[in-house]
């Protein structure tokens, strides 16, 4: 049986066409990524398969259920982490972990060993309010919370948004543990060097769903060699590359510039001439591996 | 970019109670530069960033912006500098032209000057056709190109971003960033934070905060050098975890 099944999934809200018809499986065990930007269509997605909302039309089932019939069911047997703090800022931490443990009738005891990593880090403060604790130590109690009645899967909503690089990869560590120990985990995020991080990933832009794959096989929808071109002036070479005329795409990308070409493989000497004529004396060019992010935009750009 | 300096902070402090937020910082941004500020959340940017905006007064230390004096000229320095960030931007139950108007009746602006600059804006950004549009109803990225212009429409020779570019896809957000090399190209001096590490690499030099303290600043390649990295983030991630300070 699959964790997860979207047919079809369609989400409106008035005119808005949210999701336009979602199709995937995620597997148990898997760590699942949805990876997009803001408005793509994550959240929507997410509630719907949570019983936090309804779809318009298609199907979903989570561990064989549907969560628009088998919600009280289907509750008890996921974890859900929203994309905003919501955990009771005038309670304690402990009180936080505790109302949890009793919604779910047990108790933070019997679960434990589930969360002593994560919550056995914020336990020295467990006196304090949540509205007291720093953005870090905020997320592992929203993670305690979302993980004390034992859960099968568990979706977190961009639980990295904002947070600083150290954090994120300190955060992903620990999904990583719960997801040695068996748990499936759907998450959404927005950046997409985070990607690597999961088993399998979608790709989803204006609610559709441009590919569902691992991260190398996502990276062979990018279809032609890709270039890294350096050099000082980067950002007069890239307007000079969008002006050449076989210039398929120019981004920038860090310390590089990424370029493709519309006659797919070149030779090197040919763009490295071009700049040069047009004064870039000391850029170099070399054949790159394409990366999520490339691919990403490569997608977006052909849906466009 | 110019040699002139337009920020300058020696020895900056900010205590609140017995914490410092920001622990004695000193450090100077020239005109047309596009300066990163960057730290792991917690280690005193949005402090920092708030005293150089004048919202906040400093415990002690010296700094001005654009010339003046973060104690006692703080009306001054709030329109001299233009302010961006994800969080506050644009009113989205206005239309884009009341926006407009709207901020530029804050910034003091004339009627006259108000309604050249939405000619000018909108037709820059090719949204003649939405000017009536809900701030609401506009694609992300439009409302972050519009909110930075209108951010811009008093002239500031400073523009403060603070994670400008939060998820937003990843076309977008370079489309944001030649807007931004643009504005520097033409003098106005970009102060920017962001959790994009690719973006770092896009600016001219980097301050890294870590626990109130400035623990390196330098050009990306000085950086990346000095710490003997492929990449900013593997920077970003020695120097946030190990509290590894560059001279």
């Amino acid at each position: 049986m699959h964790a997860i099944t979207v047919k079809d999934l369609h989400k409106n809200y008035g005119e808005v066409e949210a999701l336009k018809g979602i199709n995937l499986t995620v597997e148990e065990g898997e760590i699942f990524g949805l990876i997009g930007p803001d408005g793509a269509g994550k959240t929507s997605l997410i509630r719907i398969l949570t019983s936090l909302l309804f779809a318009s039309s298609g199907e979903s089932s989570v561990l064989g259920l549907d969560p628009a019939k088998d919600h009280k069911k289907l509750r008890s047997v996921i974890g859900y982490m929203p994309g905003r703090f919501s955990l009771y800022q005038d309670l304690t931490v402990e009180e936080n972990l505790t109302l949890f443990a009793s919604l779910f009738e047990t108790t933070i005891e019997e679960n434990y060993h589930l969360i002593k990593d994560i919550y056995g880090q914020i336990e020295p403060f467990k006196t304090r309010r949540a509205g007291a604790l720093s953005g870090g130590m905020k997320q592992k109690l929203a993670l305690s919370c979302a993980m004390i009645h034992k859960p099968e899967i568990l979706f977190l909503d961009e639980p990295t948004t904002g947070v600083d690089p150290v954090s994120r990869k300190e955060f992903w560590e620990m999904l990583r543990k719960l997801n040695d120990e068996g748990l499936t985990i759907f998450v959404s995020t927005p950046y997409m060097d985070e990607a690597n991080q999961c088993n399998r990933i979608a790709l989803i832009q204006e609610g559709q769903i441009m590919g569902v794959d691992t991260p190398e096989h996502i990276t062979n929808q990018f279809d032609r060699p890709l270039y890294a071109i350096s050099g000082t002036n980067k950002f007069g070479m890239m307007q000079a590359l969008k002006e050449f005329e076989h210039a398929h795409s120019v981004f920038s990308f860090g310390s590089v510039i990424h370029y493709s070409d519309n006659r797919g493989s070149i030779a090197t000497k040919e763009i490295k001439d071009f700049l040069q004529k047009q004064g870039f004396e000391d850029c170099s060019i070399e054949e790159t591996q394409p990366g999520i992010e490339d691919t990403f935009m490569a997608l977006m750009t052909a849906h466009d | 970019m110019t040699n002139e300096k337009i920020i300058e902070v020696e020895q900056l402090m900010k205590i609140f109670g017995s914490f410092h937020a920001v622990d004695d910082i000193s450090f100077d941004v020239k005109r047309g530069e596009i300066f990163g500020f960057l730290g792991a959340n917690g280690a005193g940017k949005t402090t920092a960033m708030k005293m150089l905006t004048g919202l906040l007064s400093p415990t002690s230390g010296k700094a001005t912006v654009a010339g003046f004096d973060v104690y006692k000229e703080t009306e001054k320095i709030k329109k001299t500098i233009g302010y961006m960030s994800q969080k506050f931007s644009l009113y989205g139950d206005l239309t884009v032209k009341e926006n407009i108007q709207l901020f530029g009746g804050i910034y003091g602006l004339k009627n006259k000057v108000i309604k050249a600059k939405m000619h000018e804006l909108l037709g820059r950004l090719g949204m003649e056709n939405s000017a009536n549009a809900l701030i609401d109803s506009l694609p992300l990225g439009w409302k972050q190109k519009l909110a930075f212009s209108v951010a811009m429409l008093h002239d500031p020779s400073i523009i403060f971003l603070d994670e400008p570019t939060g998820g937003v896809d990843p076309v977008t957000r370079r489309q944001f960033w030649e807007m931004i090399y643009e504005t520097a190209h033409n003098g106005t001096t970009i102060f920017v934070t962001t959790h994009y590490m690719d973006e770092a690499e896009y600016c001219d030099r980097i301050s890294m905060m870590v626990d109130g303290k400035i623990a390196a600043l330098g050009s990306p390649d000085e950086l990346k050098k000095g710490f003997n990295a492929q990449n900013m983030d593997e920077v970003f991630v020695g120097i946030a975890r190990e509290g590894k300070v560059l001279k």
